[in-house]
């Protein structure tokens, strides 16, 4: 794309041709204004792809093994760690990367901080793609995924964590596709859509907040059911919804500033002026709303384990895990932070982000998976299901680039 | 009787809640502690009785028509067997199992037998989200696999680690477990296939409360035979099957962290937030939105009156 750049070629960013007022058609859009022939040229050049094309070559015929030969074809099928790495990857750490759809919703719609702006798009899109792909894998894991509507309206159990979960997801995943209606208006040329959601966008985005607190909370409290199987030091009956929560934040952002980081160096060519003008500022904005959610965490982390007088475990092999996983995923983050603040640099930042985005992830699975039976013994997954969770997680990455190429979200739409 | 448990009014709140934040309404509940249905049998197992025969474990397969094991019910190998070093456990074709302990200090091998407990206030039943466990008046915990999407977090709650899963199942995966043999027997007043099975009377089926007294006699005759404990009189809140062991139960396997609370109570904390946040948050927010934008609002108004 670079090199098609450099020689005039200028991606679709308006409704009609340069020349004249000609429409671009759908396919024209969908090729970017490249011929079929350059189009495919372009992709071909591209390393990325085929480190991309190997993965689904080897990939999709397992995963479409996995409903052909069923579950114990691709994973443990262990009585005694019932989730593996479908949920705790593709539920557990998914979802609170995508948190930031509703922070930047909230900051830019509900406390009106216009000028982060031009970054709301993205937030939006990554929230939603990475909902839409946390639903993906729990269809993949679940045992008769053809029943995926059950909670919802044949049998209902109101009073299951679970339930909460699938309801809130479920709502708050069509919010955020109307979030993002007008982005798609204007690249489809309807304008009443974005008219319509236009009007009700502090609706859905209040809507988005409670959600969102809801959900991220209650994927912590679904731990609460296992009160004696998780480490005591990931667990804490009281504080486990919070603490879920309370990282959901920093996670989401932090995840914001990874990915626009990764448009901003490989998407620069679909970037516009304003956004890569305002994304250094932005990143330090976002970078304050980490460093206080952090520290927010911390201090209830801390809370926690006195509440629970669990300090004695610390001195414990396990307790050298939490250790590491508390310096690294959010202490180090956190002074990070506070000194890319301290000294404008946004790069500090970005490995901050980095950083804080690892420690997540280290956080959910050792919830789910690691120290998850810590009396019982370590549940390694088969290699079919590492091999599904790749699949599914770089059809992922696929789909969010697929986006990103097309709909206005990194620049603005031309009138 | 009382009719509203622990579980409708949290029922009740939930629904509410929810139904609450569109406008609908719902009748609230009134409150009542969960004492769990007055006239629900139980089993009580006596660890001194069980000779390890395993005529428990071949009367379950038969009864509830399971596959054929994978080695004879009288081939006695199977109390070496350790996988991860853990001794066997209920799987999808077997929903009791016997296990064998060597316990210092004590002349002979102890046997115990695990099955589902048939919890008073069930972790399984909590946390499905499709309501697919109910708890009968019987006492027996059953369990519908028609409305089960196979997300497996009863497996996650329960605190025995009793549930298993036909994962090798491709068009009907389901949950496994001991329903006390509900259909068959127990809805008709009779004992389970395995305690009509034993041949040591190491099962005793009756009434809950009938089974609570017996073991208490059992106790207080022979104090030196008997550890002074009823497990499952009051563990997660109590379950309808109950051991008496004359080993410490810690070292036949039992978990003796699992305290007497049952595990809903651990969830409630989060359950309780959660009208909240649905009420609190729309004013909240919208007031944030309308404080934050005052400023805005204002320049417009100025402009519009010039
Ligand atoms: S023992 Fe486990 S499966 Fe049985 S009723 Fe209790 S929680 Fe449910
Ligand atoms: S696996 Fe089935 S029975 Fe168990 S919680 Fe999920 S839906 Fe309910
Ligand atoms: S049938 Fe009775 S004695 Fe034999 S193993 Fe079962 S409980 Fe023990």
């Amino acid at each position: 794309m670079k090199r098609l750049t450099v020689n005039g070629m200028s991606p679709v960013d308006s409704l009609f041709k340069e020349e004249g007022k000609i429409l671009w058609t759908v396919k024209e859009k969908l090729l970017l204004g490249l011929s079929p022939l350059d189009y495919i040229a372009q992709a071909v050049r591209n390393p990325f792809n085929w480190v991309l094309a190997i993965i689904f070559a080897v990939g999709i015929p397992v995963l479409i093994g996995r409903f052909i030969f069923g579950l114990s074809w691709v994973t443990h099928s262990s009585y005694d760690y019932p989730w593996g790495l479908f949920l705790g990857w593709g539920l557990f750490v998914m979802v609170p990367l995508s948190a930031s759809g509703f922070m930047l919703g909230t900051t830019v719609e509900v406390f009106g901080r216009k000028d982060f702006h031009s970054i709301e798009r993205l937030a939006l899109l990554n929230g939603l793609l990475g909902y839409l792909f946390a639903v993906i894998f729990l269809q993949v894991d679940l045992g008769q995924p053809w029943r995926l509507v059950y909670p919802m309206f044949v049998s209902l159990g109101p009073a299951a964590v679970l339930f909460l979960v699938a309801w809130h997801v479920a709502t708050y995943l069509s919010v955020q596709v109307a979030e993002l209606v007008p982005a798609f208006s204007e690249w489809a040329g309807w304008p009443v859509g974005k008219k319509f959601v236009k009007k009700i966008v502090l609706g859905l985005t209040v809507a988005g907040i409670i959600l969102s607190t809801l959900h991220q909370g209650a994927l912590g409290a679904l731990f609460t059911y296992a009160p004696g199987k998780v480490h005591p030091l990931w667990f804490s009956a009281p504080f486990q919804w919070f603490h879920f929560f309370c990282s959901s934040i920093f996670a989401g952002l932090s995840m914001l500033i990874v990915v626009s980081t990764l448009c901003k160096t490989f998407l620069k060519w679909r970037c516009d002026d304003e956004f890569l003008e305002n994304l250094d500022r932005q990143t330090l904005g976002l970078a304050k709303g980490c460093s206080l959610a952090l520290i927010t965490y911390f201090v209830i982390k801390v809370l926690a384990i006195a509440h629970d007088n669990d300090w004695h475990y610390l001195f414990t092999g396990w307790g050298q895990w939490f250790v590491f996983e508390m310096v690294v995923g959010v202490l180090v983050p956190l002074a990070l932070y506070a000194t890319a603040i301290r000294n404008d640099s946004a790069r500090l930042a970005r490995f901050a982000a980095l950083l804080a985005v690892l420690g997540i992830a280290l956080n959910r699975l050792n919830t789910a998976l690691i120290t998850f039976n810590w009396k019982l013994y370590q549940e390694i997954p088969h290699w079919r299901e590492v091999v599904i969770v790749l699949t599914v997680y770089s059809a992922y990455i696929v789909t969010y680039r697929f986006v990103l190429y097309r709909l206005p979200i990194l620049y603005s739409w031309k009138k | 009787m009382k009719k509203h448990n622990r579980r409708s009014l949290l029922k009740g709140g939930l629904v509410g809640g929810l139904l609450g934040a569109v406008g609908l309404s719902k009748k609230a509940h009134a409150a009542g502690s969960f004492e769990g249905y007055k006239d629900r049998y139980g089993m009580l197992v006596d660890l001194t009785r069980c000779v390890g025969c395993r005529s428990c474990e071949a009367a379950c397969n038969k009864e509830q028509q399971l596959p054929a094991p994978d080695k004879p019910f009288d081939d006695f190998s199977v109390f070496d067997e350790i996988k991860l070093g853990q001794k066997r456990r209920t799987t999808e074709k077997a929903y009791t199992v016997v296990n064998k302990y060597e316990v210092e200090g004590h002349d002979r091998p102890v046997y115990r037998k695990i099955q589902c407990n048939h919890c008073n206030e069930p972790a399984c039943l909590t946390s499905c989200f499709v309501n697919a466990y109910t708890k009968t008046p019987e006492g027996a915990v059953i369990y519908n696999s028609k409305v089960c999407v196979g997300c497996r977090t009863c497996m996650i709650a329960c605190p025995f680690y009793i549930p298993a899963y036909s994962y090798s199942s491709v068009i009907n995966p389901v949950v496994k477990k001991c329903i006390m043999c509900y259909d068959t027997r127990l809805k008709y007043g009779r004992p389970p296939a395995c305690a009509e099975a034993c041949p040591r009377e190491t099962l005793t089926f009756g009434k809950r409360e009938d089974l609570i007294y017996i073991a208490r006699q059992r106790i207080k005759l022979n104090p030196e035979k008997y550890v002074d404990h009823l497990y499952g009189e009051r563990e997660v809140g109590g379950t309808s099957w109950m051991y008496l062991s004359g080993v410490p139960f810690e070292e036949v396997g039992f978990d003796t962290h699992l305290g007497t609370e049952p595990i809903i109570n651990y969830v409630k904390d989060f359950l309780t937030i959660v009208p909240m946040v649905l009420t609190i948050w729309p004013a909240l927010f919208t007031g944030f939105h309308l404080l934050a934008t005052r400023k805005d609002a204002k320049k417009k108004e100025e402009k519009s009156n010039v």
